[in-house]
């Protein structure tokens, strides 16, 4: 199903949400990649917030190219989603529901993303050209020091992604890939 | 003797780190196009049709194809006649990668310290495999590699009696664990043979062959065509959405070896494998 999701990703929505769904984001994400979320949760543990408000946020794993004069921002496409599922379950926990990456995700991601209605969605691993082109604003809000793994607020337009794990634990790598097999091997 | 200065290598080098991963090698798109002709799987055609759209945006837009604009690797084919003036040839190499990766407005990925970690800001040091060659040419290529393929390769000391099923094996079973990660349809670089370090780049160097090419020797030529069918057959598809299109190619490399052993290292690299070759 083709669905266009205005953001913030609240409960109510991401339980409209299923596996394979086409969806297209409008609104505000913020980028974070290993280093920010080490940072972040370190910093949690000693009593310093996150540089954002986590409510029904949604997190992008990427680390985009540098901007050249003129445009918003360089080359966007997702990192490995599973280098994140060490801190994943608790930003979770603290509203983060929406992660948008590539890649499989663990147990414990997904036992989180069942119990805070969470959902996983996949951008095109390697687009990161395409993906550019519906990335309308980027401010830099923390950790400049990391370089391209710095915290940046983008506001997305139109931004395609499917739902790769939904908010009852449906997998599209499982179902997609079954699928495909089940109707060549019926040919 | 013929001399060249190392700033030649500086500027070659700066210019081939910009275009490199701007401009997807033709072979790559070729074999991503005829695989898209192929797909029988309905959101594998859609995916395919996305990714040949953003390396075409990339070309004509000169915007990096993918965000990870990779670990520079660099090979050196250095004539054995050729005699480098002007200061040091590795410090020119760096050098190369740091104006390119700077001025072509390319990420900076490279840490300075494997443990440790902190961001080296410029994308430095390169990855640099030097040959000695008969000659007084220099032949270059720049490969930017991305870590979501590199991660997911691997290295198996086998035993000469785990034989060809044994290689067969290991790499459908590297393939099989990657799955969706290293950004699939991906290309899939493999070495046979050699000792522990050799081996590794081997696979390495199996990826900067054009995708449609094949090994030399029919037999191992043969065993490229077999993997790609069966790795094909696999079905984790485009982005692991299931589909026929799980790799472009396989390109297999060999080393005569110990007697003791059957060293294997398979290279996963993705749908943007970039390589450039320029010769000085
Ligand atoms: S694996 Fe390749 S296509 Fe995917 S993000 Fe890394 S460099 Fe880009």
């Amino acid at each position: 199903m083709e669905r266009h999701i205005d953001l913030p990703l609240t409960e109510e929505i991401a339980k409209t949400l299923h596996m394979g769904d086409n969806v297209y984001l409008n609104g505000v994400i913020y980028t974070a990649r290993d280093a920010a979320h080490e940072r972040m949760t370190d910093q949690l543990a000693e009593g310093i917030p996150i540089p954002f408000d986590t409510t029904d946020a949604t997190i992008y794993y990427v680390g985009p190219t540098p901007a050249r004069p003129g445009t918003v921002i360089g080359s966007a496409g997702p990192t490995t989603a599973g280098r994140m599922d060490k801190w994943a379950p608790q930003m979770i926990s603290l509203g983060a529901r929406g992660m948008i990456g590539k890649g499989a995700r663990s147990k414990e991601v997904i036992e989180a993303m069942k119990k805070y209605h969470g959902v996983y969605f996949g951008a095109i691993g390697g687009a990161g050209a395409l993906l550019a082109k519906c990335i309308v604003d980027c401010e830099l809000i923390a950790y400049e020091d990391l370089g391209p793994e710095a915290i940046r607020k983008l506001t997305v337009k139109d931004f395609p992604v499917t739902v790769l794990i939904d908010s009852e634990g449906n997998n599209l790598y499982e179902q997609g890939r079954k699928e495909y097999l089940e109707a060549r091997d019926k040919e | 003797m013929r001399e060249i200065d190392v700033s030649v290598i500086t500027d070659t080098i700066e210019k081939m780190c910009i275009s490199a991963n701007v401009h997807l090698p033709k072979d790559m798109q070729k074999g991503i196009k005829s695989c898209r002709a192929c797909e029988d799987g309905p959101i594998a055609q859609t995916i395919l049709d996305q990714i040949i759209q953003n390396f075409e945006v990339a070309d004509t837009e000169q915007v990096p194809i993918c965000q990870d604009t990779g670990m520079a690797c660099i090979f050196l084919e250095v004539g054995q006649e050729v005699h480098f003036t002007g200061g040091s040839l590795y410090d020119a190499v760096h050098e190369g990668v740091r104006r390119g990766y700077t001025k072509g407005y390319l990420r900076k990925s490279v840490e300075a310290d494997p443990i440790r970690r902190g961001n080296t800001g410029d994308n430095t040091p390169a990855m640099i495999t030097t040959d000695i060659v008969p000659g007084d040419k220099v032949k270059i290529t720049v490969a930017p590699k991305g870590f979501g393929s590199e991660n997911m390769s691997a290295l198996r000391m086998f035993k000469p009696s785990a034989g060809l099923q044994g290689i067969k094996d290991f790499i459908l079973e590297t393939v099989e664990k990657a799955g969706p990660n290293p950004c699939p349809p991906i290309v899939v670089g493999v070495g046979i043979g050699g000792n522990f370090d050799h081996v590794a780049l081997l696979a390495k160097k199996a990826l900067l062959r054009p995708v449609d090419s094949h090994n030399e020797d029919p037999f191992y030529a043969q065993l490229e065509d077999e993997m790609l069918e069966k790795i094909n057959q696999l079905g984790i598809g485009p982005q692991g959405f299931g589909g026929r299109t799980t790799a472009v190619g396989v390109n297999i490399e060999t080393l005569p070896t110990h007697i003791a052993g059957m060293p294997c290292a398979v290279n996963i690299s993705c749908h943007v494998t970039r390589h450039e070759s320029e010769v000085i």
